[in-house]
């Protein structure tokens, strides 16, 4: 009883620290480590989750208080939460986002930061001359004459290609699908003539881009704002005027200056954030003034300064995948025997265990999350169901299978049913079942990296922050080792798998 | 087994079915068959495949258990005893030997001393070994996977006789083996049968082996006893068309 009680009054006593998120990409880890950062200026104790999946999982962790808060935009909260009609009217946007979220989740939307991140159609600076453009009309005049490469995503959905070919009778000459990853490039280098972006993106700064604008407000504001949980409101009052100290202050013309430094310099976003709020003058000097050289430095160079990190997130990698490989072997392995007993039910049920693979990992992170929460207890439950199925089927295959005479003879010459299982038929299927469980554990190692995406740390984090902040030096940090982790792991079951064989 | 002391009324009978029946689904295995093996006697079961041979074999150590009838061993209906324990006091020698492939050959003759709880399970196990010929400061600690096909064989004999059983079942242990190994072999079980006197039931479809072997041939079919009689008897006088069309094909007229 005491213990209950004092726990209940740890709980409830202590400093509930606030647990700030973001989605996994440059603008979204920076707006959410200003917003950490700004707390922790202000004296609250900070917990980070950056680089949630997408906006379904960081709102359903939000709208379920797993997490405090985390950077949205209001033309997303319109379209993929609420799935309303967009509208061109900011202010009109923001107050049926505010009043919606509010009415159906609790959740609120703090004021708007200050600046928009849109789509944004960019052209390059002597093509802007040479035709004369400024904005989207302008460009339709000249569209038959330019190539068009696009974002995929843009080319289908109704508010992109389709929406801005009907609004300003846009016929481009040629539309090539390309990645966000290589279309800044390809514009740069005369590949193509027009891209899309975001307002925001660092690259337009990078390469001295021209945005045109959007004359006839075709595309939804996409207004930048805090959104907080209901329960951070209502526990942390302190912490919610703390984070709309920042509102109203940033600027497109300033994020793509940070956006730049981030993706494009490769400055850790840690010191971006710091002297942002700096320059805002919402936080005094501090002492985050290392790492000036890293962006510098190659890939080794990389890896050896960052080796404190990636040994950390290697282990914790670890940690997720040998938890949630125990987890399954526990259950599969008995499963597999009781299977085997009856095998009239064995095949619907392993097949059934099989479907559960088939699941992609990213829903299966969004269903668990109202279930679950985020962080390492719903990974380490999706990992431990992706387990399942190689260890069960072999469990099942192999001690089926594992020599029927001499099984028929140890019955014939008098063993229980009990000492052919525990001296025949397991033994016999050992290497069967070992490979099972390799092949559990190397599945695992590659699945656990987009643990990351809800919160659970682990190499994925480095691959999702590199994938999202462009920088091939991050995302090697975290796939080499995992990469290294799996033929670790895979030789060392292998150890055991010729320790525990057979004889003869 | 205590030796009788009491006046023998009649042959001592050691393994006795009584009207057995078995039937799976649709087919009957075995019709009402029944056959008393005397202590000491060796009994050849023969037939085609599907004439209920093994299933009759099966019966007396309960691998199956009868639909109809009763199966009786040393006197006790074996439905009253435990079918483990009494595994354990029968041999078994299956067709392909069913050597367990992850442990030696000592380990494996001493298999059923080790489920009874015997002392000196390795001692019975060395004699055993030595009984059908294989020394065993040679053989004791090779893998199955390590012997020829006729000395696997001669291990699950081995194996059957280490525990000292009054009963020994074999069903159709030499089959798979290559003639020259084969008659190898079954010179060897007609020698330790002869020391031992042990009691054997065997089922072959081998008639040369029935009549190499046997003391009582038991020719079944479609589930139901054609004829049992020694070998002589029943070469001389087969008793019905069927059996004397069975010898006739097997050429045993010449042995």
């Amino acid at each position: 009883m005491t213990t209950i009680f004092l726990l209940t009054l740890f709980l409830a006593g202590g400093p509930r620290p606030v647990v700030i998120a973001s989605k996994p990409f440059g603008e979204s880890y920076l707006l959410a480590e200003m917003f950490a950062q700004l707390l922790e200026a202000r004296g609250f104790q900070v917990e980070r989750r950056p680089g949630l999946g997408a906006t379904e999982i960081a709102f359903q962790a939000l709208r379920t208080n797993r997490i405090d808060a985390y950077p949205e935009y209001t033309g997303t909260g319109l379209l993929a939460i609420l799935g309303g009609q967009p509208s061109s009217d900011p202010r009109q946007v923001y107050r049926q986002v505010a009043t919606e979220f509010r009415r159906r989740y609790g959740a609120r939307w703090l004021p708007p930061l200050g600046f928009q991140n849109t789509y944004a159609i960019a052209v390059r600076r002597e093509t802007a001359r040479q035709y004369g453009l400024a904005t989207l009309s302008d460009l339709a005049r000249v569209s038959s004459s330019l190539r068009a490469g696009l974002t995929p995503d843009f080319i289908g959905r109704p508010d992109g290609l389709p929406g801005i070919a009907k609004a300003y009778r846009i016929r481009f000459r040629e539309v090539r699908a390309l990645l966000p990853a290589v279309k800044y490039q390809a514009l740069a280098a005369g590949e193509v003539d027009v891209i899309d972006g975001y307002s925001t993106d660092g690259f337009i700064a990078r390469y001295d881009l021209v945005v045109l604008e959007d004359d006839r407000r075709f595309f939804p504001p996409y207004e930048a704002a805090a959104l907080v949980s209901a329960a951070f409101v209502r526990d942390v009052p302190g912490g919610v005027a703390a984070l709309t100290e920042l509102s109203g202050l940033l600027t497109e013309q300033s994020m793509r200056q940070y956006n730049r430094r981030i993706e494009v310099d490769g400055v850790p976003v840690a010191r971006v954030a710091a002297a942002a709020l700096l320059s805002l003058g919402l936080t005094g000097p501090t002492t985050r003034e290392r790492d000036a050289q890293r962006a510098t430095s190659g890939l080794l160079g990389y890896l050896w300064d960052e080796r404190e990190g990636i040994a950390r997130m290697t282990l914790r990698h670890l940690l997720l995948v040998v938890v949630s490989l125990v987890g399954a072997i526990v259950v599969a392995l008995p499963l597999g025997l009781a299977l085997e007993r009856g095998r009239a039910s064995a095949e619907p049920i392993i097949r059934g265990v099989g479907l559960l693979q088939t699941l992609p990992s990213i829903a299966l992170l969004a269903f668990m999350i109202p279930l679950l929460g985020i962080g390492v207890i719903p990974a380490l439950v999706a990992l431990f169901l992706y387990s399942l199925y190689p260890i069960l089927r072999n469990t099942y295959t192999g001690v089926r299978d594992a020599a029927p005479e001499a099984v028929g003879a140890a019955w014939a010459l008098g063993m229980t049913p009990r000492q052919i299982l525990r001296y025949v038929r397991l033994p016999l299927a050992a290497p069967v079942i070992m490979a099972g469980i390799r092949t559990a554990a190397v599945i695992n190692v590659g699945t656990a990296t987009l643990a990351a995406f809800i919160g659970a740390g682990g190499l994925g984090d480095l691959i999702a922050s590199g994938l999202a902040l462009s920088d091939n030096r991050m995302i090697l940090s975290g796939a080499l080792p995992a990469a290294l982790l799996a033929l670790a792991v895979d030789g060392l079951l292998g150890r055991c798998e010729r320790l525990l064989a057979p004889g003869g | 087994m205590l030796p009788k002391l009491a006046v023998v009324q009649g042959p001592d009978i050691l393994l006795r079915a009584e009207n057995v029946t078995k039937r799976y689904s649709t087919t009957v295995a075995l019709d009402r068959v029944s056959l008393a093996v005397v202590r000491g006697e060796c009994v050849a079961l023969v037939g085609e495949s599907g004439s209920g041979k093994t299933t009759l074999l099966r019966c007396f150590n309960r691998l199956v258990d009868p639909d109809e009838g009763r199966v009786l061993v040393d006197g006790t209906d074996v439905a009253q005893l435990d079918a483990i324990r009494l595994r354990r006091r029968i041999g078994y020698v299956p067709q392909d030997g069913g050597l367990l492939p992850h442990w030696t050959v000592q380990r494996n003759v001493e298999l059923v001393p080790w489920l009874r709880e015997v002392t000196g399970a390795r001692e019975l196990a060395a004699k055993s070994l030595q009984l059908v010929g294989l020394e065993p400061a040679t053989f004791a600690d090779r893998w199955p996977s390590e012997l020829s096909g006729g000395q696997r064989q001669r291990v699950a004999v081995a194996r059957a006789l280490a525990a000292k059983p009054d009963v020994v079942l074999l069903d159709e242990p030499f089959g798979a083996l290559d003639a020259i190994t084969r008659a190898d072999v079954q010179a060897t079980f007609r020698a330790i049968r002869r020391e031992l006197g042990v009691t054997a039931v065997l089922v072959t479809h081998d008639l040369h082996e029935a009549f190499l072997l046997a003391d009582r041939v038991v020719v079944l079919r479609q589930g139901r006893i054609e004829q049992s009689a020694p070998p002589r008897e029943l070469r001389d006088a087969p008793a019905t068309e069927y059996v004397s069309r069975l010898l006739q094909r097997a050429q045993v007229l010449q042995m």
